[in-house]
């Protein structure tokens, strides 16, 4: 974290591309200057607080369970999935049980969980906002909520995992998961090479953010 | 993201069937993409049944609940100008009411 | 018609690998769509429909936790939760004190 009061990020990763301006942009955020939509957050939350909708301890608390969530819990999914053929099957037939057999809490989650093989290459987006497994991933990245990814990811699948540096041969198919509605994807990516015999917790390290959208591959052993 | 509901409509396609979503153009809020619509796929899955998001998007109750399937198109069927292999392929979730029966 | 963002197969530049730490502000604004849907008093679609509501300029403008803020604020005003009084009278305290804090 920056650490910082106001957020400085944001203004650079606007959800648009950058060529051309915007005449009615608003100025860049200064140190001093709260923003529209930050002093809206405030008097929202202040509002909400003062009628008794949550409480102050409510809000530090989710935002804690937020704070909690990290890819570590999707590769803790995934490196069970390597080491038990068994319970891979499970987790293909039904992605939030196998999160809850291993204790993994995800609330109303309904989780798909796609199999990359020597045939197959999943990849997930949503085109119409930004649908992801929050529950075992966090937070999305901004790419991942971007103009780019998500109108390019379904139509030109290799371009966009070429950009990432994952290059996918021809013979492989490429399957992209649009995800516009109830159920939310995890992508198991393949084993790599080389982990024979590793523990469940190293080989969970290899199973990156990244490798679980589908846009990279595990993370080689060595 | 609302869990599955128990007042539904009964499913009318099942896994290997083949279907076309509607060209339909309806104001309101839509999760079947614009470039899916009017699309003919194969149902790979029966995802179970969900509240209508049409309808909760305006606090309404969405009931009874869409069955909703994942369906897989052959990208060439989705893009005149698809660049990549034949086999290719993309899979969308769909509510029942946006798709029929193909032949 | 196609709405601004229903964007699956139109043109675009390369995907930028960009993200960020998200800011306190950020974060607050993810929990209160969290604690507001826990509570029945918003629902993850109206979210939505009241982000595809926003005019495609300032969709493309704003960030994404601007477009959520303005989406969950436009449903508490949709159900009754808040007004528009109270909203900007107070949006207008929350600006004065910012600015007697940065003063001192």
């Amino acid at each position: 974290m920056s650490g910082q009061p106001h957020d400085h990020h944001v203004q650079g990763h606007h959800d648009h591309d950058h060529d051309h301006d915007h005449p009615h942009a608003p100025p860049p955020d200064a140190d001093s200057d709260l923003t529209y939509h930050q002093a809206m957050e405030l008097a929202v939350t202040s509002l909400l607080l003062e009628k008794g909708v949550f409480s102050a301890d409510d809000m530090r608390r989710q935002i804690e369970a937020m704070d909690a969530r990290h890819p570590g819990l999707g590769g803790k999914l995934v490196a069970r999935c390597w080491v038990d053929p068994a319970f891979k099957a499970r987790a293909l037939a039904d992605g939030s049980a196998a999160c809850r057999e291993i204790g993994l809490e995800i609330g109303p989650l309904k989780l798909i969980v796609v199999e990359n093989t020597a045939e197959v290459h999943n990849l997930i987006v949503c085109t119409l906002c930004s649908c992801y497994p929050r529950m075992l991933l966090g937070l999305p990245p901004d790419w991942y909520k971007s103009r780019a990814y998500r109108s390019r990811a379904v139509h030109e699948p290799r371009a966009v995992l070429a950009e990432f540096g994952t290059h996918i041969p021809d013979d492989v198919e490429v399957r992209v998961h649009d995800s516009t509605a109830d159920m939310r994807y995890l992508v198991l990516p393949r084993r790599p090479a080389g982990t024979e015999g590793w523990d469940e917790a190293r080989l969970a390290d290899l199973a990156t953010r990244d490798s679980m959208v589908g846009v990279a591959f595990a993370t080689s052993a060595g | 993201m609302s869990g599955p509901a128990t007042d539904a409509i009964p499913a009318r396609f099942k896994p290997g069937d083949r279907v076309t979503v509607r060209e339909a153009y309806p104001l309101g809020h839509l999760r079947t993409p614009f470039y899916a619509r009017g699309a003919t796929g194969v149902v790979e899955r029966l995802c179970g049944a969900f509240a209508n998001p049409e309808e909760l998007a305006f606090n309404r109750p969405g009931l009874p609940a869409q069955p909703l399937y994942r369906v897989r198109f052959r990208q060439a069927e989705l893009w005149a100008d698809y660049r990549g292999p034949a086999r290719d392929t993309i899979e969308i979730e769909i509510y029942q009411h946006w798709l029929e029966a193909a032949p | 018609m196609r709405s601004h963002h229903d964007m699956g197969g139109l043109e675009a530049g390369p995907v930028v690998p960009s993200e960020h730490d998200y800011a306190p502000w950020e974060k607050r604004v993810d929990a209160l769509m969290m604690l507001l849907s826990a509570r029945g008093l918003l629902k993850v679609d109206e979210l939505r429909r009241n982000i595809e509501a926003i005019g495609p300029e300032a969709y493309d403008r704003m960030s994404y936790y601007e477009r959520w803020i303005t989406s969950i604020t436009q449903t508490l005003l949709q159900r009754g939760v808040l007004t528009s009084d109270e909203l900007g009278r107070r949006m207008e305290e929350m600006k004065a004190r910012h600015a007697a804090e940065q003063a001192q």
